[in-house]
C-alpha cells in the first residue's frame, strides 16, 4: 500500500517538473511539447490511482487526459502554430530565472499553506494535494509571464491538469463532474482558437499587447 | 387607537392625493390644497387628543421588513411633534389654495406636497428602525424633489445636488445610530431596544451618529452648508414647510434617540450638541446677518433656532445625567417650545417672504424696499414674526428663550467643571445670538418694508390674495396667543417633560398670576407674559398719546428725510449692506476673512470707483471643498484600473490568491 502511495507521488512529482519545465520553454514546439509529456503523466497518475485504489471510472478520466490532453490538444495547437508560422522565440514579460525563482516560492507556499489547513488528513493526502496545488498556481503563473496567446492556454490547460489530479486524489469525484470538466476545457480551448485567429487575422500578430492599442488603452 | 386608524386614513388620504395629482393637470391641481389641509386638520386633531389625554397607540402591521414588521406608535412626544408638523402644513396648504390655478401650480410641486407632509408624519409614529428610516429617507427625496422643482435655474440644481449628498450622508449616520441601537441581536423594534439599551461604548457611537444624521437634517453647524441652498431654492410655501417643520423631524429624531432610547445618560453626552449648538446659533446669524437674499436670511436663521434648540437638548441631557430632573425639565421644555414656536414665525416669516416674492419677483434686499405701503397686511405679519423670531416680549419666542436662559443660569449648579465653567460662555454666545437676530430683522424688515423702493417691481407691487393673507394672519396670531399663554402650553408639555427628564414645571397656579410661567419656584423665576404685554401695550398707548399731543396734531405725508436734501434716486437710502457693515467689520474679519477693496478712478477717468468684499466661508472650504477635490482626485486615479491589459488584470487576480493563500498558511 505504501508502494502505491510513493509510485502516484513519483507521477505528481513529475507533473510538477513538467509544470517547471513549461515556465523556461523558449520555443513555442517546445512548450507544447512539455505540456504533452505534463498531459501524459496526468494520464498515468490517474491510471495508477485507479489500479491501485479499485475505481475503474477513474479509467475513463486517464484515458480522457491522455487523448484529449496529451494527444489531440497539443497536436492542434501544433498545426495552429505551424499555420500561422511562429516558431519563433516567445517574448516574454520577466526572465526565466526571474520566473522560476517565483515559481519555487508558489511551490513552497502551497506545501506550507497544505501542511497548515489541512493538518488533520493522512500525510499523503495532504502532500498530493500540496503538488497539485503547486501545479496549478505554476500554470496560473505561465499565464501571466508569456504575451502569447497560445502560450496563455497552455497555462490555462496545465491549471487544469493541476485540478484534475487533485480531483483524482480526492475520493467519491463523480465521472460526470469530471467529463463535464473536460468538455468544458474543450470548448475554451476552440474559444481560444478562435480568438487567437481572429487576433492575427486583424493584427497580424497574436501578441495579446496588440489588443490594448484597439482598445486605445492609455498606459 | 381610534385616534391612530384616523391618523391612518388621513396620511392614506395624503397618499391618493399624491398619486392622484400627478394623474391630473392644469386647474385640477389646485384641489390638492384643500384636500392637505383637511388631512392636516384631522391629524392634527388626533396629536392634540393623544397630547393632552395621554391615550396612547400603537399598532403593528405585517408589512416592512420580514421578520419585524412595521411598528407604529403614537405617544406625547409623536403627537406634541405631529401638532408641530401638522401646524405648519396646514398653513402652508392654506396659503397655497392662494395660488393662481392658471400660473402657479405644476405638476412638479402639487404632487410631492402631499408626500412630504405624509412622510414628515410617518418618521413621528414610526416605532421601529426600519420604518423611521424608510419615513426618514421617504421625506427626504420628496423634499429634495420639491427643492429641485425649478430644475431650470442652476443655482436650483446646485442646491439640489448637494442637498442629496448631505441627505445621503444623513441618512447613512442614522442607519449606523440604529444598527448600534439594535445591537448584535438586531432587535429593531424601539421596545426592544429600549429594554436592552446599548452599553457606553456604543452609545457614545450612537450619539455621534445621531448627532450627524439629525444635525445634518437640521442645519447644525458644520453640516449645515446644504440648508441655506435648498431650503430658498424650493417654492415658498415648501420653504415654510422645510425651514419650519422639517428641521423640526430632525430635532424629533434626536429627542427620540438620545432621551427615550439610549437608556440613562452620562454627563458629558451633553458637551457636543451644547458646543455645536451655541456655535451654530452664532454663527448662523453672522451668516444671516450679512446675507442679502431675503429667504435666504431666513433660512440662515433657521439654522440659529436650531442651535439654540440643541443648546437646549444638551442642558437637558446634563441635568438629567446629574439627577437635577427640575432644570432638566425647564431646559427641555424651553427646548420643545422653541420647537412649536420657531415653526410659527419661521412659517409666517417664509409665507411673508413668499408673498414679498410673489408681488415682486425679487428676493434680494437691496431691490425691495418701501413695502409697508403696497402690502401692508404682509408688512404686518411680517412684523409680528420679525420680532418673534428676534425674541421680543410679549410674542412666542421670548417665552422660550427666556426658559432656555433660565436653564443656562441653572447651569452652575452642574458638579461638572467641564460644565460649570462652560455655561457662562454658552450664555454669553446665546445672548450675542438673540442681540444679532434683532440686527439681523431690523435690516431686513428696515430694508424691505420701510424706506422707497429701490426698484421699479417694488414699486408696483400689490397686497397676495385673501386666503394667503389668512394663512399668514393665523400664524401671527398664534405668536402672539402662544406668547401670551406660554405658561399653558408649558402644562401641556408635561407628560412629556415627566416621561423624558422625570420632573414637570411647576404648576401654572401657583404663581403670582393664572397665566404667569414659573421655571423654578415662584419667587424668583417668573414670566407674566399678560401683565408685560399690558404694561408694554399702556407704555406705547402713553407714548402715542404723549406724541400727539405735543406735535402739531395734524398729520402730514412728505418724502422720507434724507439729510435735509431730498434726492430722487432711491439709491441713496440705507441698504441692507451697508446696515450689516458694522457688523461685518466687527465680526466679519474673524469669521469669514472678510476683505474690502476700494478701487478709485484716476483723477480725470470717468468710470465710477469700485467698492468690493470679499467674504471666505471657511466651514465650506475645509468640510466641503476639500474632501470632494479629494474624492475627485482618487476616483481620477482609480480611473486606470479600468483600462488595463487582460495580462495586467490576470496579475491583479493572481496576486490577490497568492497574498490571500499566504495569509491563510500565516494564521491558520
Amino acid at each position: 500500500m505504501n508502494q502505491a502511495y510513493e509510485i502516484s507521488h513519483l507521477l505528481a512529482g513529475a507533473m510538477l517538473v513538467t509544470s517547471f519545465a513549461l515556465l523556461y520553454q523558449e520555443r513555442i514546439a517546445a512548450v507544447l511539447n512539455a505540456f504533452a509529456a505534463q498531459s501524459i503523466t496526468l494520464a498515468l497518475a490517474v491510471a495508477w490511482a485507479a489500479w491501485s485504489d479499485h475505481r475503474p471510472d477513474l479509467f475513463i478520466t486517464a484515458l480522457i487526459a491522455l487523448t484529449l490532453k496529451g494527444i489531440i490538444i497539443p497536436l492542434a495547437l501544433r498545426r495552429t502554430v505551424e499555420r500561422l508560422g511562429i516558431h519563433r522565440e516567445v517574448e516574454k514579460v520577466v526572465g526565466v530565472g526571474v520566473a522560476l525563482l517565483v515559481g519555487l516560492a508558489l511551490t513552497g507556499l502551497a506545501q506550507a499553506l497544505v501542511v497548515k489547513v489541512a493538518s488533520g488528513t493522512p500525510s499523503h493526502a495532504r502532500e498530493a494535494l500540496a503538488l497539485a496545488l503547486a501545479i496549478v498556481l505554476l500554470g496560473f503563473l505561465m499565464m501571466i509571464v508569456r504575451r502569447n496567446a497560445v502560450t496563455q492556454i497552455v497555462g490555462f490547460m496545465s491549471m487544469e491538469n493541476g485540478l484534475i489530479l487533485a480531483a483524482t486524489g480526492a475520493r467519491g469525484m463523480p465521472l460526470v463532474v469530471e467529463v463535464s470538466v473536460a468538455f468544458s476545457v474543450l470548448i475554451a480551448l476552440f474559444v481560444f482558437a478562435v480568438f487567437v485567429f481572429r487576433i492575427r487575422e486583424r493584427f497580424d500578430t497574436i501578441d495579446i499587447e496588440a489588443l490594448d492599442r484597439m482598445r486605445g488603452d492609455r498606459r | 387607537m381610534p385616534g391612530l386608524y384616523a391618523s391612518g386614513a388621513a396620511l392614506g388620504a395624503l397618499a391618493a392625493t399624491a398619486l392622484l395629482a400627478t394623474l391630473v393637470r392644469g386647474g385640477a391641481l389646485a384641489l390638492v390644497y384643500p384636500l392637505c389641509a383637511v388631512a392636516a386638520i384631522v391629524l392634527g386633531a388626533v396629536d392634540l387628543h393623544v397630547l393632552l389625554t395621554g391615550a396612547e397607540a400603537t399598532a403593528q402591521l405585517p408589512i416592512g421588513l420580514p421578520t419585524v414588521g412595521l411598528h407604529l406608535r403614537l405617544d406625547a412626544l409623536s403627537a406634541f411633534f405631529g401638532i408641530v408638523i401638522n401646524g405648519g402644513v396646514l398653513a402652508a396648504s392654506v396659503y397655497g389654495m392662494g395660488f393662481d390655478r392658471a400660473k402657479e401650480l405644476t405638476p412638479r410641486v402639487e404632487p410631492l406636497f402631499p408626500l412630504f407632509a405624509a412622510a414628515m408624519n410617518l418618521v413621528l409614529i414610526a416605532d421601529d428602525a426600519y420604518a423611521f428610516l424608510f419615513s426618514w429617507e421617504l421625506m427626504s427625496l420628496a423634499s429634495w424633489a420639491l427643492v429641485v422643482a425649478r430644475h431650470t435655474d442652476p443655482e436650483s440644481r446646485r442646491a439640489a445636488h448637494v442637498y442629496l449628498v448631505m441627505a445621503a450622508i444623513g441618512t447613512m449616520a442614522l442607519l449606523f445610530a440604529f444598527g448600534g441601537l439594535a445591537g448584535p441581536a438586531g432587535g429593531y423594534a424601539f421596545d426592544t431596544i429600549r429594554a436592552h439599551p446599548p452599553g457606553p461604548a456604543v452609545a457614545a457611537l450612537v450619539l455621534a451618529a445621531a448627532l450627524v444624521g439629525c444635525g445634518s437634517k437640521g442645519g447644525l453647524v458644520p453640516l449645515h452648508a446644504w440648508l441655506p441652498l435648498a431650503h430658498p431654492a424650493a417654492p415658498s410655501h415648501v420653504s415654510a414647510l422645510m425651514s419650519g417643520v422639517m428641521t423640526k423631524v430632525a430635532i424629533y429624531g434626536f429627542v427620540r434617540i438620545a432621551f427615550d432610547l439610549l437608556g440613562p445618560p452620562a454627563w458629558w453626552w451633553a458637551l457636543p450638541p451644547i458646543i455645536l449648538g451655541a456655535l451654530t446659533a452664532v454663527l448662523g446669524l453672522l451668516y444671516a446677518v450679512l446675507d442679502r437674499d431675503l429667504k435666504r436670511v431666513l433660512a440662515y436663521s433657521t439654522i440659529e433656532n436650531v442651535g439654540v434648540i440643541f443648546v437646549a437638548l444638551g442642558l437637558a441631557l446634563a441635568f438629567r445625567a446629574n439627577g437635577q430632573h427640575e432644570a432638566a425639565a425647564v431646559a427641555m421644555a424651553a427646548a420643545l417650545l422653541h420647537v412649536l414656536n420657531h415653526s410659527w414665525f419661521k412659517s409666517l416669516l417664509f409665507l411673508g417672504a413668499g408673498a414679498v416674492l410673489h408681488a415682486t419677483g425679487r428676493r434680494d434686499l437691496d431691490g425691495l424696499g418701501g413695502l409697508i405701503h403696497r402690502m401692508p397686511r404682509t408688512a404686518v405679519f411680517f412684523l409680528v414674526g420679525a420680532l418673534a423670531a428676534s425674541a421680543l416680549p410679549p410674542l412666542n419666542g421670548f417665552v422660550s428663550e427666556w426658559l432656555l436662559f433660565q436653564a443656562v443660569i441653572a447651569a452652575p449648579a452642574l458638579p461638572q467643571a467641564a460644565l460649570h465653567f462652560a455655561s457662562p460662555a454658552i450664555g454669553a454666545m446665546l445672548a450675542l445670538a438673540a442681540a444679532l437676530a434683532a440686527a439681523c430683522f431690523v435690516r431686513v424688515y428696515g430694508t424691505a418694508f420701510l424706506g422707497r423702493p429701490r426698484s421699479v417691481e417694488a414699486n408696483q407691487a400689490h397686497d397676495v390674495p385673501l386666503v394667503q393673507q389668512i394663512a399668514m394672519g393665523g400664524l401671527a396670531l398664534l405668536c402672539i396667543l402662544g406668547g401670551l399663554l406660554g405658561s399653558l402650553l408649558a402644562m401641556a408639555l408635561a407628560p412629556i417633560l415627566v416621561d423624558l427628564v422625570g420632573a414637570a414645571l411647576p404648576p401654572a397656579g401657583s404663581g403670582p398670576t393664572v397665566f404667569a410661567l414659573i421655571a423654578f419656584d415662584p419667587a424668583r423665576s417668573v414670566y407674566d407674559a399678560p401683565v408685560i404685554a399690558f404694561f408694554v401695550a399702556i407704555a406705547s398707548l402713553t407714548t402715542v398719546l404723549v406724541v400727539h399731543r405735543l406735535s402739531a396734531r395734524r398729520t402730514r405725508r412728505g418724502p422720507a428725510w434724507d439729510c435735509g436734501f431730498p434726492d430722487p434716486s432711491p439709491a441713496t437710502q440705507y441698504t441692507a449692506s451697508s446696515f450689516a457693515q458694522p457688523l461685518r467689520r466687527v465680526y466679519g474679519t474673524a469669521a469669514f476673512a472678510a476683505r474690502e477693496t476700494v478701487v478709485m478712478p484716476p483723477p480725470g477717468d470717468t468710470r465710477p470707483a469700485r467698492f468690493s468684499v470679499v467674504l471666505v466661508d471657511h466651514v465650506w472650504q475645509a468640510l466641503y471643498a476639500a474632501p470632494g477635490r479629494a474624492v475627485l482626485g482618487l476616483s481620477e486615479r482609480l480611473n486606470t484600473l479600468q483600462f488595463l491589459s487582460i495580462r495586467r488584470y490576470l496579475v491583479l487576480m493572481f496576486a490577490a490568491l497568492v497574498i490571500l493563500l499566504a495569509i491563510a498558511a500565516v494564521t491558520t
